[in-house]
């Protein structure tokens, strides 16, 4: 099986700790992981407001569709590109590149989808031990339905003490360039997010979305919450002495 | 067609309405506590109820029948309406459907009418309307009265004065109904009783009733009407004439019909296993109920909604409101904010619809995207894909100059490997602007601290493994 890591624009750009996290417990399970160069970006934030940018979902496609699997660690990006990217191409009258983009999304999975479904395993030999509570982000519960694989994940991580996170099912209000176009919502809701994750007692803020974590991370950052914000995956890539 | 019944105001716009909103926090009590009971009442019916997700492709596979065929239900409708007697007329757009009921209100030598709780009378203005034809109508939905009382605007399709709590309503009646009793408490028996003598008096004496309907039967003519309260079925049996006005998309074929709707619906809005009451009248029946029934079938922008392809699902809403419940943006504006006559994420996108995007185009981005409002639809509408596109439409149709600089660049600097190495290199940038923030940034900074940026991207460590 080709494996290759579509570590999207944002931890590509940002968030390079959750790619290499990613790459680690992949490898970790006897996969060998590619990283093709050409990958940018799913389009996701220029669909999101309005912008259908079919070069991206050609890119993407070009990039991607001779590998038997592709991984990425984020629920929204791969809801993107299953949910949106047939979409688009169809939208710009492309029916060649719909039908090989919907061929390419088929074999794109999120982090946990991948361990869960491909690799069939919810044991990937992680220790962590430290107070962790699990944000389910509304593309991995709503779109992807992802249920309980990240946490089925993240249980069998030694040492962890997973806490409940009250009204979890709640949108952070990040919603990609909502966050800016209705800058007041986004807050209001991030408020009531940080609320729940104080709340909850826990020391680290988990979820399979960089970009919600970046939005609610900020602002558990300048309240000076004392609450750390990690990727799922770099819980599950953490392993005796190393955090 | 015009925009201005359905939409009260583009100006000020969804952001500032919303500021205003989320700054007012015994509004986001209100709201959040109401929407909060409702939504948990729906989730223990729904629960229990075990063919749900059937029921819902059952009631999303009706209405699109419906839409596939409209016109063939609709001249069926007309006919068997008329055959039992009802005279049926026919809209175009709001003004033209204000007019018909005001001309057949005059014809009758009225002046004053009662009404049923009717988004489609809300959506066309027809209260205003009569009021400059010196026909005074009076809402008799509770809520509703509140809400004329205080010449507010309803902030919720069911629950139409849900941003009011028991010590504002209180206040209301004491200023604004002259026969409430000097010492009207806030006990709900006690705000109910009062609203009940003021409108046991109107009931009585009034000849005239307007409604709109839930559903209307093609295979009977027939109309139904579904409420809590039993003041709509007193303005549907006791005047003599009954005009109701019902949007062309409230047809479902059969009587039969009904019983997967009558399910989804209460469930839905209220989080009841059935309506207290619902009214159905076929017609004119001799000795029952009105003598002069007339209905009056409004477009108002759904035929240019049913040719977005992907849009039309919209038309599938039977106005339950679970959509509105579960938004996490409903519930921290409340309903003013959205500025048009159907707030929430179905307003967001059924508005614009009706109206044209390019008179609404704020409210396609009213929403996260988080998806509640698609999972709790009952006739599965995908509101997010919906808003999507018709973001794409405002953003085409309205050239936000900066925006399409930003994306144009973004795009970009995305569209090869040289450029994006290069663009990822400028990241680091970001330690300049991490205390500066300019706008659009400070948006996102006056909240939230920025990451700090990585010593290198992703792609520069792998390229070094």
């Amino acid at each position: 099986m080709r494996v290759a890591l579509f570590a999207t624009c944002l931890i590509d750009a940002l968030f390079p700790d959750a790619g290499k996290a990613t790459v680690n417990i992949l490898e970790r399970l006897g996969q060998r992981v590619e990283f093709p160069l050409e990958q940018t970006c799913c389009g996701q934030m220029h669909t999101n407001s309005g912008y259908f940018e079919p070069t991206l979902v050609e890119r993407y496609v070009h990039t991607f569709e001779p590998y038997d699997a592709i991984v990425a660690p984020s629920a929204s990006c791969v809801g993107a590109i299953r949910h949106q990217h047939a979409m688009i191409a169809r939208h710009a009258q492309d029916e060649a590149l719909a039908t090989r983009a919907q061929q390419t999304a088929n074999k794109t999975y999120e982090l946990s989808q991948f361990l869960t479904d491909v690799l069939h395993t919810d044991d990937v030999g992680a220790y962590f031990p430290h107070r962790v509570t699990y944000h389910p982000t509304c593309h991995s519960l709503r779109m992807l339905k992802l249920g309980d694989r990240p946490l089925r994940l993240l249980n069998n991580v030694r040492g962890i003490e997973l806490i409940d996170l009250p009204r979890s099912d709640e949108c952070c209000g990040f919603g990609g360039t909502f966050s800016i176009k209705n800058p007041d919502v986004s807050a209001a809701m991030l408020a009531d997010k940080m609320e729940s994750v104080i709340e909850s007692g826990a020391e680290v803020l988990c979820a399979g979305d960089r970009s919600c974590l970046m939005h609610i991370g900020g602002g558990l950052e300048r309240i000076r919450a004392g609450i750390r914000t990690l990727h799922l995956a770099e819980i599950l890539a953490s392993t005796d002495g190393e955090t | 067609m015009t925009s201005g019944d359905v939409i009260w105001t583009d100006d000020p716009p969804f952001a500032q309405n919303a500021k205003q909103a989320v700054e007012n926090s015994q509004l986001r009590r209100n709201v959040r506590n109401a929407t909060a009971t409702i939504r948990q009442r729906r989730a223990g019916l729904v629960a229990e109820t075990p063919d749900w997700q059937e029921l819902r492709h059952a009631g999303a596979a009706i209405k699109d029948d419906v839409l596939h065929h409209l016109d063939t239900y609709l001249s069926q409708f007309e006919q068997n309406a008329t055959a039992n007697g009802a005279h049926v007329h026919w809209a175009n757009d709001a003004t033209e459907a204000n007019q018909l009921v005001a001309n057949l209100i005059k014809q009758g030598g009225q002046t004053e009418v009662i009404k049923v709780k009717s988004m489609a009378t809300q959506e066309i203005g027809l209260v205003e309307a009569l009021a400059r034809q010196q026909i005074t109508a009076h809402e008799t939905d509770l809520a509703e009265l509140i809400i004329q009382l205080s010449h507010d605007k309803p902030s919720h399709i069911v629950v139409p004065a849900l941003h009011r709590n028991r010590a504002e309503i209180r206040r209301i009646f004491l200023d604004h109904m002259p026969d409430a009793p000097t010492d009207l408490t806030d006990d709900p028996h006690a705000l109910a009783e009062a609203a009940r003598l003021h409108l046991r008096r109107l009931f009585l004496k009034t000849k005239t009733a307007i409604s709109g309907a839930n559903f209307a039967i093609a295979e009977t003519g027939g109309l139904l009407v579904a409420e809590s309260e039993g003041n709509g079925r007193m303005c549907l049996t006791l005047p003599e004439t009954l005009i109701s006005v019902v949007g062309i998309e409230k047809l479902i074929p059969t009587f039969k019909d009904l019983e997967v709707f009558l399910q989804l619906l209460p469930r839905s809005s209220t989080g009841e296993r059935m309506n207290p009451y619902n009214s159905i009248w076929t017609g004119v029946t001799r000795h029952d109920g009105p003598r002069n029934v007339h209905v009056i079938l409004l477009d108002n922008g759904r035929t240019n909604a049913l040719k977005d392809t992907v849009g039309r699902q919209a038309l599938r809403c039977i106005r339950c409101a679970a959509c509105l419940n579960v938004c996490p943006v409903y519930e921290r504006t409340g309903g003013h904010a959205y500025g048009s006559t159907y707030p929430g994420p179905i307003g967001a996108i059924l508005t614009p619809l009706l109206v044209g995007v390019e008179h609404a185009p704020q409210l396609p981005f009213a929403s996260s995207l988080c998806g509640a409002c698609y999972e709790v639809c009952p006739v599965e509408i995908d509101i997010p894909t919906v808003l999507v596109k018709l973001r794409h439409d405002a953003v085409k149709a309205k050239s936000h100059k900066s925006g399409d600089a930003a994306f144009a660049m973004a795009a970009s600097a995305m569209s090869g490997r040289r450029r994006w190495t290069a663009a990822l290199r400028s990241a680091r940038l970001m330690r300049l602007i991490r205390h500066t923030a300019p706008p659009p940034i400070s948006r996102w900074t006056r909240t939230r601290d920025l990451p700090d940026p990585p010593a290198e991207p992703f792609r520069e460590w792998w390229r070094k493994r």
